[in-house]
């Protein structure tokens, strides 16, 4: 082709340039959809993001009061010990018949007409049974109580309670509901007296596990889960740090520090559950520690957060410059005295952050959990790790699979709890990140 | 087969030069990267099927003009740009001026070959097929041919045509990336530093290569060598600190520059 | 004395060696710091680590080592009655033993005495101790209980001896080497090392600690129940039965819960995929730095929630309202008002399961995607290509092999995942091809197995490890490669 002019006019050099036809238009059509796609995409995200949450807090915030019917409780000695015997046997006073006293308690309140037993249980159904040990307490922690009429607030029995937040469809069948309309009646009364109320649900936070809504919650649970997160974090930040200086200071290149990173890399993606499986066989069985204790627990959960950590630590390492090491090592100091004085204290900031996320999600963890016994009924505070305890999300599961309505209720707010620590020890890593975050 | 004459090439190109008509007109042009300005109200006009080349030492702003002129500066988020350019007396920063349609007509060779991860075929071929160029596989065969071979590169890549471009070597895969402009049949082409990557024998065939484009296509090329300048352009336009100091045609450029900081330039006083 | 006391002790020694360290070298430089090798601070700590380290070493191996060695003891004095019965027996007799031994330290003399002699019921003495013992007591096992506390005490106060006796020696070993010119530091630094290579093991202690554990139990279950039966049985029923009746041992067969979980981890994926990706697509290549600063972190809120809330989600909000919803639609198409859909579905447990891994293969891929070097676009919109086009036909070819990867990470841990199917997917272990229906998962079956009392000879707990040696195996093959895959991905833009 020595024709410049022929080659200019075949094909590819075409002539009317300015008008020839790239399908702008089709073109243009197709990146606005995939445009959309995009935003959808997104959307559909949000979207259940915001479901979700929104599930969680409109089912839960009420969780948060609770119904209370204070009962001026008359003490009779009569009930509590007829025989005038606690001096010289305490235990009497365990199991005396407390129900009476609030059944008497409710029939004078609400003028009921003693004899008739249907409307007498009605009434004091309207209590939570979880009253007798409420009582049994206020006993047992002041005799001298006895014999005399003392206002009591007792716990709103769960249906009640419900009611009582406008939870309940009024507009269904009585028969079909849980409550009916004498006691409707009767909880109308009690509200003009000031009888009934609604207060802050401090059980939530205090109580443990119950068959009964209204006097379960989370304070148990959450010592369980408070005992587990100070074992990973005692356990977890030191050999992971270790671990993390050792492979990114250290180690040489080698085959061995080669498995030990595909090793890491993988662990961090294991199911959780098989490290419950690794917690039931070498921790219980094995090594015969107790089940559903808070120390295997935390044992299983340091090794689920160990690879987290170990990942966050070398990357917070890597990205102190080497100018800094050679700095330290050109005035003299040992490689060891490098790392722990001047690498190290460069890298805490990220660090931490790290092991807030991985103790964060330790903190939301189930499933091992479970397989090591913790879906335990667990009622009193553990007095050490060693003891039967449970855990936060344990105790949501527990619920979760309790049909009652009020327990949905608990569950939210359990929920709403356990999220709000996650809240905060993110947000705690986020303000470390920005707090500290160099650009060197 | 692709050595065209010196001769007949030089008489075809004269003849055109004598009644000079501009390409690409520059008015007023200023380009702000956030608050910072990059380039302060250039005017330069590009003629047609010439090679124009940009020089001046580095940040003077003459990448920044370049990607003016195709718009590339509007993949990057802070960049704002005034004054006008027009390509065939049509402003290419009119709202109604659409970038792919301009893009399309205004092609771009970048500073490091950056070959697509895929065949050489379909290197080549990614123009065409997006802009619907050919009608069917002969007519893409016959592009994606003569393309590689106006890029001088037909010979090496005819019988490795499904192999992946990034398995070329730099200077193979540069001139992959001149077939790739090529393909769309541009009307300009724009190289930012196009040889500041390769090696001296390999610059030496794209230096070529680009003497021989100047016939089909208007050229405007920034580079940081004033030797380099002086061997593929007609025209030269020196940059320095945003401003354009002179524009004028080579051969005058480099034996008698009519700016003293021009001149400084090409001795080697600074840059 | 008792461990913790021990260690208690030891490292009070620990303390007194570091402060007698510091003092020598400071005494033998004569006040001249320089003088000295390493700064004081190393030549207490080389004594504190001698005092400690050898000590402790000793202290657990002798915890580890003497009830191994005490029970052989007591096996051996068991009449040849006990030990010809084979060691199911010897083994159960030897557990009476050690709880009797345990019980007998709690009785007064008197109360022994009657045992011995005969005219009391040691068992029912015990019992009404809170200790409760598997058998009858024979007279030669009060005999045995009796030199297993002998034994006990003696070796506990030998351990005791030799551990503060390799406290204090290692202590004295340690000063008397302290000298100008003896490298402290150096000393110190290599058993901070050897700390440091003994922590990065964990993590490969940890896994053969999964493998280790699973296989052996796993191999245990396989006695009871053959392995082909376990891994091609189509048929899940394993009957709970009362411990030892091994002839109603149930059938294992993993087929069905397999299916369940890889259905419900196809459906999560063929939700979460395409959002996941679009999404990431639009945060990397269009969203202004407004819309991406606050999309992404909203988007990564959905990573940071717990699973359970996620079954609950399913429980209260998504199950119920699919239902809801194929019942109207069923009712709108023919008239008839019933559910197609139930609560607990394939579909329910893969849509909530899809939303939680959104987040994954969003940062994943924006990841990947943003990896792909500036070059390669400006190369393509140069040529005039719009931006779908660029990332159809450019990016996302040149991301692909990254993006695989993460899929393949993602799709582990939808295989993984436990409290979502334990809470939306349902028990039954049903082979089925209906999304509406509910299916059952490898993870929800090793849950089941393993709530409520554990009993670790019977099939029906062990088969919880041969699901979960399972699991662990297909999650690991999808992990190596995922990370080998990213891992070049990375090596050929870097």
């Amino acid at each position: 082709m020595t024709d410049i002019s022929s080659s200019v006019s075949s094909g590819i050099a075409g002539a009317p340039r300015a008008y020839r036809d790239i399908g702008i238009k089709r073109r243009y059509a197709a990146e606005r959809r995939f445009r959309i796609y995009g935003i959808s995409a997104i959307l559909i995200g949000l979207f259940f993001l915001f479901t979700l949450l929104w599930t969680v807090f409109s089912n839960g915030y009420t969780a948060f009061v609770q119904t209370t019917i204070t009962l001026p409780i008359e003490f009779s000695e009569q009930t509590i010990d007829p025989d005038a015997e606690r001096t010289t046997d305490p235990s009497v006073l365990l199991s005396a018949n407390y129900p009476v006293l609030v059944r008497n308690a409710m029939i004078k309140i609400l003028n009921i007409d003693p004899a008739n037993r249907a409307l007498v249980k009605r009434a004091t159904d309207m209590i939570s049974p979880s009253a007798r040990i409420q009582l049994r307490d206020v006993v047992m922690a002041d005799p001298s109580v006895i014999g005399k009429t003392v206002n009591v607030a007792l716990l709103a029995e769960a249906n009640v309670d419900s009611a009582n937040k406008g939870q309940v469809d009024l507009t269904v069948d009585e028969a079909r509901r849980k409550i009916n309309n004498q006691q409707l009646t009767w909880m109308d009364q009690l509200r003009e007296s000031g009888v009934m109320t609604k207060e802050f649900n401090s059980g939530l936070f205090t109580s443990g596990a119950s068959s009964r809504p209204e006097a379960s919650g989370v304070g148990v649970a959450a010592l369980g889960s408070l005992y587990m997160m100070l074992i990973v974090v005692v356990l977890s930040l030191p050999i992971g740090v270790a671990a993390s200086i050792y492979l990114e200071e250290f180690a040489p290149k080698n085959r061995f520090t080669d498995l030990i990173e595909v090793n890491i890399n993988n662990l961090a993606a294991v199911p959780s559950i098989v490290f419950g499986l690794l917690g039931l066989a070498i921790f219980i069985n094995f090594a015969g520690m107790p089940r559903s204790a808070a120390l295997v627990g935390g044992l299983v959960l340091t090794l689920m957060t160990l690879p987290t950590i170990i990942i966050a630590t070398r990357a917070a390492l890597k990205a102190v410059p080497p100018s800094i090491r050679a700095a330290a090592l050109g005035l003299g100091a040992s490689k060891m005295q490098t790392i722990f004085h001047h690498v190290l204290p460069l890298a805490a900031p990220g660090i931490l952050t790290g092991t807030i996320i991985g103790v964060a999600q330790a903190l939301g963890e189930t499933a091992p959990l479970i397989l090591i016994g913790m879906v335990a009924f667990v009622v009193d505070y553990p007095g050490s790790p060693m003891e039967p305890s449970t855990a936060l999300p344990v105790q949501i599961y527990m619920w979760a699979n309790e049909a009652e309505r009020a327990f949905v209720e608990r569950t939210s707010g359990a929920i709403i709890i356990l999220l709000a620590f996650l809240i905060v020890m993110n947000l705690g890593a986020i303000l470390l990140r920005r707090r500290f975050e160099r650009r060197w | 087969m692709n050595m065209m004459s010196e001769a007949a090439v030089e008489k075809a190109l004269d003849k055109k030069m004598n009644d000079v008509s501009f390409k690409m007109i520059g008015k007023d042009v200023s380009v702000y990267y956030g608050a910072k300005r990059a380039l302060f109200d250039v005017n330069l006009n590009v003629r047609q099927n010439t090679v124009t080349a940009l020089i001046g030492p580095s940040g003077c702003g003459k990448s920044t003009f370049l990607r003016c002129l195709n718009r590339m500066n509007d993949t990057i988020d802070s960049c704002r740009v005034t004054g006008k350019i027009t390509l065939d007396d049509g402003d290419i920063y009119d709202p109604s001026i659409d970038v792919v349609e301009l893009r399309a007509r205004v092609g771009m060779v970048f500073q490091k070959p950056n070959p697509f991860p895929k065949s050489i075929y379909e290197n080549v071929a990614y123009g065409p097929r997006i802009h619907g160029l050919a009608r069917n596989k002969a007519e893409m065969d016959q592009i994606v041919e003569t393309s590689l071979q106006r890029a001088g590169l037909w010979n090496e890549a005819k019988d490795r045509l499904q192999e992946p471009g990034t398995g070329l070597s730099g200077g193979q895969q540069q001139r992959l990336c001149i077939a790739r402009a090529v393909a769309v049949s541009p009307e300009v082409i724009l190289m930012d530093e196009p040889c500041s990557a390769l090696d001296p024998i390999a610059t030496a065939k794209v230096e070529e290569l680009i003497h021989e484009l100047r016939a089909n296509f208007t050229i405007v090329i920034v580079t940081h060598s004033m030797q380099q300048a002086a061997r593929v352009s007609q025209r030269t336009a020196m940059f320095h600190l945003g401003n354009l100091v002179e524009e004028n045609d080579t051969d005058k450029m480099f034996t008698n520059p009519d700016d003293q900081r021009t001149q400084d330039y090409i001795m080697g006083r600074f840059g | 004395m008792n461990t913790s006391l021990i260690i208690l002790f030891i490292l009070v020694l620990g303390l007194i060696g570091y402060v007698t360290g510091r003092t020598r070298s400071l005494s033998i430089s004569g006040g001249k710091l320089s003088a000295l090798h390493s700064r004081p601070v190393y030549y207490g700590s080389y004594v504190a680590i001698w005092a400690v380290i050898p000590s402790l070493i000793v202290l657990f191996v002798w915890l580890i080592a003497a009830p191994i060695y005490i029970d052989s003891l007591i096996r051996s004095s068991f009449p040849d009655s006990v030990l010809s019965q084979g060691s199911a027996t010897t083994e159960l007799t030897l557990g009476t033993t050690r709880s009797m031994a345990g019980g007998i330290l709690l009785l007064s003399a008197e109360e022994l005495e009657a045992a011995k002699s005969g005219t009391g019921n040691l068992r029912e003495i015990l019992a009404s101790k809170g200790v409760p013992l598997a058998s009858e007591a024979q007279p030669f096992m009060i005999e045995a209980a009796e030199s297993f506390n002998a034994l006990s005490a003696t070796s506990r106060l030998l351990m005791t001896i030799v551990v503060f006796a390799i406290g204090v020696l290692g202590a004295f070993f340690a000063v008397r080497r302290i000298g100008l010119r003896f490298r402290a530091r150096n000393q110190v630094e290599r058993v901070i090392l050897a700390g440091l290579i003994l922590a990065s093991s964990i993590a490969i202690l940890t896994t053969v600690g999964i493998v280790g554990s699973m296989l052996s139990e796993t191999t245990r279950f396989f006695q009871s129940v053959p392995a082909y039966s376990f891994f091609f049985g189509t048929v899940w029923d394993p009957r709970f039965a009362a411990a030892g009746a091994a002839a109603t041992a149930g059938q294992f067969g993993l087929i069905p819960l397999l299916a369940g979980t890889l259905y419900i981890a196809l459906v999560a994926m063929l939700f979460a995929v395409p959002v996941g990706l679009f999404a990431a697509i639009y945060m990397a290549e269009y969203a202004s730095p407004v819309v991406r600063g606050t999309a992404k972190p909203l988007l990564e809120i959905l990573a940071g929630i717990p699973t359970i809330v996620y079954g609950f989600f399913a429980l209260v909000t998504v199950g119920p309202f699919l239902r809801d919803i194929s019942t109207e639609l069923n009712g709108l198409v023919t008239g008839n008002y019933v559910n197609f859909i139930q609560a607990q579905s394939v579909l329910t447990a893969g849509l909530v399961m899809g939303i939680m891994l959104i987040p994954f293969v969003s940062s994943l891929s924006d990841d990947i995607i943003t990896q792909v070097p500036r070059a390669m676009r400006d190369g393509s919109l140069g040529l005039g290509a719009t931006r779908s086009e660029t990332i159809k036909r450019v990016i996302l070819p040149a991301a692909l092999p990254g993006i695989v990867g993460a899929l393949l990470l993602t799709a582990s841990r939808a295989v993984g995942e436990t409290m979502i199917v334990v809470l939306a997917a349902g028990v039954a272990a049903r082979l089925q091809l209906n999304p509406f229906e509910p299916m059952t998962t490898v993870t929800v079956k090793i849950v089941n197995q393993l709530t409520g009392d554990l009993e670790f000879t019977s099939p029906q707990t062990l088969v919880a490890f041969a699901l979960g040696i399972t699991l662990f195996v297909i999650t690991l093959f999808l992990n190596i490669y995922a990370l080998y895959i990213v891992r070049k991905y990375r090596e050929q833009y870097e």
